[in-house]
C-alpha cells in the first residue's frame, strides 16, 4: 500500500508504540487474557499497513459492481436503492398471515418473506397425525393452492417480490405461486422472488428434509432449470449459511460451508445439462449478521470475493452476473436473550448495521421478543424501524463500502478468505459436500463450535449482558403473541371442503404422472404444476414423491 | 466399596422441530460430567420417545421442543411412561416453552423446564440432586 521507505518508517513507529504498549500492560494488564472475535480469530490491539502488506487495490477490491465485487455487487449500491426491507413473517392460517403481510407493507417494508409451519415445510397436510400440535405454530399453514391464494389476497404479485422459506416442497410452492400469479393475470416472467430450495443445509443444520440426499438434489436441479427457462426474475435458490450459524458455527465456517454447498449446486446443475451462465445469475445467498461487528462486515466482503473467483475461475462463467454473490441477511436469532428482552433491540440494531456496511441486498431484522415467541405487531414495527433509521438517518448509505481501507477490516477480509479456502480444500478432499454430510463432518464442526461457545459463556470468557452478567430479577413476560390452537381444526375443515369440491380423478392422475416423472430423468416441475392446478395438496404430492424416493433418516450423533 | 452407577440420560426431540443446537450442547456437557447420554435424533413420535426410554433403561429423560408443540407432545409422552410404569424417571423439558404453559406441564409430571440462557451446570446439578433423593 505504501512504498518501501514509508513501510519501514511505519514499522519503526509501530515498534516504538508497541514498547509503550507493553510498558502499559506491565502496569495495567489487559482486560482479557486473549482477545478474539466471536469466531475465535485473534484480534490485535492495533492494525497498521503492515497487516495488509501485499494489498493490491485493483486485484483485491476493485470497484462496486465489478469483479471481484469485494466492495459490492451493484455499481451504485444504496445510493440508487436501499436493500429490500424484508421481514420474515407467518403464523396461524393464511388469513392471519395475510393480515400481517399487509401490516408490514403498510409500515414500509419493501418485500415479502413467508414463514411456513413445520407440517407445510415437511410435506404433511394439516390433518396428518404428525401435524398435531404443530399447525400454524412456526409459520403459516398451507395445504393447497387455495391457501396460498388467501395468503396473497390484495397483494399485487407483479409489484412486490416474495421470498418463500421452503425447501423440500419448494417445487410445490413455486408451482402454487405461479398458479396464483396466473389467476391474477400475472405471467411467470413477471413474478419476482425467491424460493430457499437449499436442501443441503437441511441435512446439515435445519432438519426439514423429506427425501434422501440424491433425489432431493435432483428436485433442486429441476427447480433451478425450470426457473432459468421460465421465470427470469425469480431466484431459484437461496444458498444459506444463516441456519448453520444459528446452529453454532463460526463466521469462517458459515462462509465455507455455504460456498461449498453453492459449488455442489452448480456442479449438480451442470451435470443435469444446464449451462453455468443460464443458472448462475439467479443463484442467491442468505447469511446471518452476528454480533462481532467488524468480523461480520469482513465476512460479507470475503464471501463476495471468494464466490466471484470460484464462478469465474473454477466454473468459467462468462456472464459477470454469474460472478455476483447477491444475498439476504437476517440478524442473528441466537444472539437474542429471553432475559431483559428490550436489549435485543440494540443487538439487532448493531447486527443490522454490520449487514448494511457489508453490502447486503435484502435484510430481516429480528424483533425483541423473538427469543420467547413469534413477534407481536409492536415488536416487528420496531424491528422494521431499525432498518429505516439506518437507511434514512445514519448517513452510512450515502457512500459505498465505507469501511474499505480500514487496516483491520481489510486484514480480516483476507484472513477469513484464507481460512475459508482451507475448509473448501478439506471438503474437496472428502469428495465434496455430500460425503462431508454423510460422514457427519460438517455437522460435527458446527457442534464443536457451538460447544466451545457455550463453554466460553459459562466461564464468563464471553459476557452476555443480562444472562451471565448484569442480571436482574424480572417478572414473567407479558403480551407475547399466542397462535390460536384452533388452526389445525380450521385447516382440517378446509381440507374436507377441498376434497369435496375438486375433481378426485384429476388429482389421482396428476399424482400418477408425478410418480412416473419421478422415476424418469425428466424435469418434475410440469407435472407438479399440473397437480397443483388440480388442487392436489402438499401432503399428497409429497407422499407420491415419498413412494418413489423414500425418506431420509437423520442420525443420533452429538 | 460400591461402584457408583453412571447416570443414564435420554435426550429427545419429539415432533417436527429441527433445532438441535441445545440438545447437542447439553448432551456433550452431560457426557463430560460423567453421565451416559443417548440422543434420539430428530422427528420422534411420543411412542418412539417412550420406547427408547424403556429400551435404554434411563434414569432421566430430557425433552426439547422449540416449535410450540410441547403442550401436545409432552403430556402424551408422560402418559406413555405412566402406562409402562416408568413414571419414576426424572423428566425435564427445554426449548421455547412459554411461562404460561409450565404449570400444566409440571402437573403432567415434568419436574422442571429449563429455558433459554440456562447454564449446563444448572442442569447437571439439578439431575444429580434429584437422583440422589430417590
Amino acid at each position: 500500500m505504501f512504498d518501501k521507505d514509508k513501510e519501514e518508517a511505519i514499522a519503526g513507529g509501530f515498534q516504538k508504540w508497541n514498547d509503550q504498549f507493553q510498558k502499559q500492560l506491565a502496569k495495567t494488564p489487559e482486560a482479557k487474557a486473549r482477545f478474539e472475535t466471536i469466531s475465535g480469530l485473534p484480534v490485535n490491539p492495533l492494525y497498521t499497513p503492515a497487516d495488509v502488506s501485499g494489498f493490491d487495490y485493483l486485484r483485491d477490491l476493485g470497484f462496486p459492481g465489478q469483479y471481484p465485487f469485494t466492495r459490492g455487487v451493484q455499481t451504485d449500491m444504496y445510493r440508487g436503492r436501499f436493500w429490500t426491507m424484508r421481514q420474515y413473517a407467518g403464523f396461524g392460517s393464511a388469513e392471519d398471515t395475510n393480515r400481517r403481510f399487509r401490516y408490514l407493507l403498510e409500515q414500509g417494508q419493501t418485500g415479502l418473506s413467508v414463514a411456513f409451519d413445520l407440517p407445510t415445510q415437511i410435506g404433511y397436510d394439516s390433518d396428518h397425525p404428525l401435524s398435531l400440535g404443530e399447525v400454524g405454530k412456526v409459520g403459516v399453514a398451507i395445504d393447497s393452492v387455495r391457501d396460498l391464494g388467501v395468503l396473497f389476497e390484495r397483494i399485487p404479485l407483479d409489484q412486490v417480490s416474495t421470498s418463500m422459506t421452503i425447501n423440500s416442497p419448494a417445487s410445490i410452492l413455486t408451482a402454487m405461486y405461479l398458479a396464483i400469479g396466473g389467476q391474477n393475470g400475472i405471467g411467470p416472467e413477471q413474478l419476482r422472488g425467491t424460493v430457499q430450495n437449499d436442501i443441503l443445509k437441511e441435512y446439515i443444520a435445519r432438519g426439514t428434509y423429506i427425501f434422501p440426499i440424491r433425489p432431493a438434489m435432483r428436485i433442486v436441479a429441476d427447480i433451478i432449470g425450470f426457473c432459468a427457462k421460465n421465470m427470469p426474475q425469480w431466484n431459484s435458490i437461496s444458498i444459506s449459511g444463516y441456519h448453520m450459524r444459528e446452529a453454532g458455527c463460526t463466521a469462517v465456517q458459515e462462509v465455507a460451508f455455504t460456498v461449498a454447498d453453492g459449488i455442489t449446486y452448480v456442479e449438480t446443475a451442470l451435470k443435469a445439462g444446464l449451462g453455468v451462465d443460464d443458472i448462475a445469475p439467479r443463484l442467491s445467498f442468505f447469511f446471518a449478521a452476528h454480533q462481532d461487528f467488524f468480523e461480520e462486515v469482513a465476512k460479507f466482503r470475503a464471501a463476495r470475493r471468494i464466490w466471484a473467483r470460484i464462478m469465474k475461475e473454477r466454473f468459467q462463467a462468462k456472464n459477470p452476473r454469474s460472478w455476483m454473490l447477491r444475498y439476504h441477511v437476517q440478524t442473528a436469532g441466537c444472539s437474542l436473550t429471553a432475559q431483559q428482552p428490550f436489549l435485543n433491540i440494540l443487538r439487532t440494531g448493531y447486527e443490522a448495521l454490520s449487514a448494511v456496511l457489508g453490502g447486503c441486498q435484502s435484510l430481516h431484522t429480528n424483533s425483541y421478543d423473538e427469543a420467547l415467541a413469534l413477534p407481536t405487531e409492536e415488536a416487528v414495527q420496531i424491528a422494521l424501524r431499525t432498518q429505516q433509521i439506518i437507511a434514512y438517518e445514519t448517513g452510512v448509505t450515502g457512500t459505498i463500502d465505507p469501511l474499505a481501507g480500514s487496516f483491520y477490516v481489510e486484514h480480516m477480509t483476507d484472513r477469513i478468505e484464507t481460512e475459508v479456502e482451507e475448509y473448501l480444500k478439506r471438503i474437496e478432499q472428502m469428495g465434496g459436500v455430500i460425503p462431508a454430510i454423510e460422514t457427519g463432518y460438517i455437522q460435527g464442526e458446527i457442534a464443536n463450535s457451538a460447544y466451545e461457545y457455550q463453554k466460553k459463556v459459562e466461564t464468563k470468557d464471553r459476557i452476555v449482558v443480562g444472562v451471565n452478567r448484569f442480571q436482574i430479577e424480572e417478572p414473567p413476560p407479558e403480551g407475547l403473541l399466542k397462535v390460536r390452537q384452533t388452526v389445525g381444526e380450521l385447516q382440517t375443515e378446509k381440507l374436507r371442503i377441498l376434497r369435496n369440491e375438486r375433481s378426485g380423478g384429476a388429482v389421482r392422475s396428476s399424482l400418477d404422472e408425478i410418480r412416473r416423472v419421478a422415476r424418469s430423468t425428466d424435469n418434475l416441475m410440469p407435472a407438479i404444476i399440473e397437480a397443483v392446478k388440480a388442487e392436489a395438496t402438499i401432503g399428497e404430492i409429497c407422499d407420491a414423491l415419498r413412494e418413489v424416493f423414500g425418506e431420509y433418516r437423520g442420525n443420533k450423533s452429538f | 466399596m460400591t461402584k457408583e452407577k453412571r447416570i443414564r440420560v435420554l435426550i429427545a426431540k419429539p415432533g417436527l422441530d429441527g433445532h438441535d443446537r441445545g440438545v447437542k450442547v447439553i448432551a456433550r456437557a452431560l457426557r463430560d460430567a460423567g453421565m451416559e447420554v443417548i440422543y434420539t435424533g430428530l422427528r420422534q413420535t411420543p411412542e418412539q420417545v417412550v420406547g427408547a426410554a424403556e429400551q435404554e433403561d434411563v434414569d432421566v429423560l430430557m425433552l426439547s421442543s422449540l416449535s410450540g408443540a410441547h403442550n401436545h407432545l409432552f403430556p402424551r409422552i408422560m402418559e406413555g411412561l405412566r402406562k409402562r410404569n416408568m413414571d419414576d424417571i426424572l423428566v425435564l423439558g427445554g426449548g421455547i416453552i412459554p411461562q404460561d404453559d409450565i404449570p400444566a406441564l409440571k402437573t403432567a409430571g415434568i419436574r422442571e423446564i429449563f429455558g433459554p440462557g440456562t447454564d449446563t451446570r444448572t442442569i447437571i446439578d439439578f439431575v444429580r440432586a434429584h437422583l440422589a433423593q430417590t
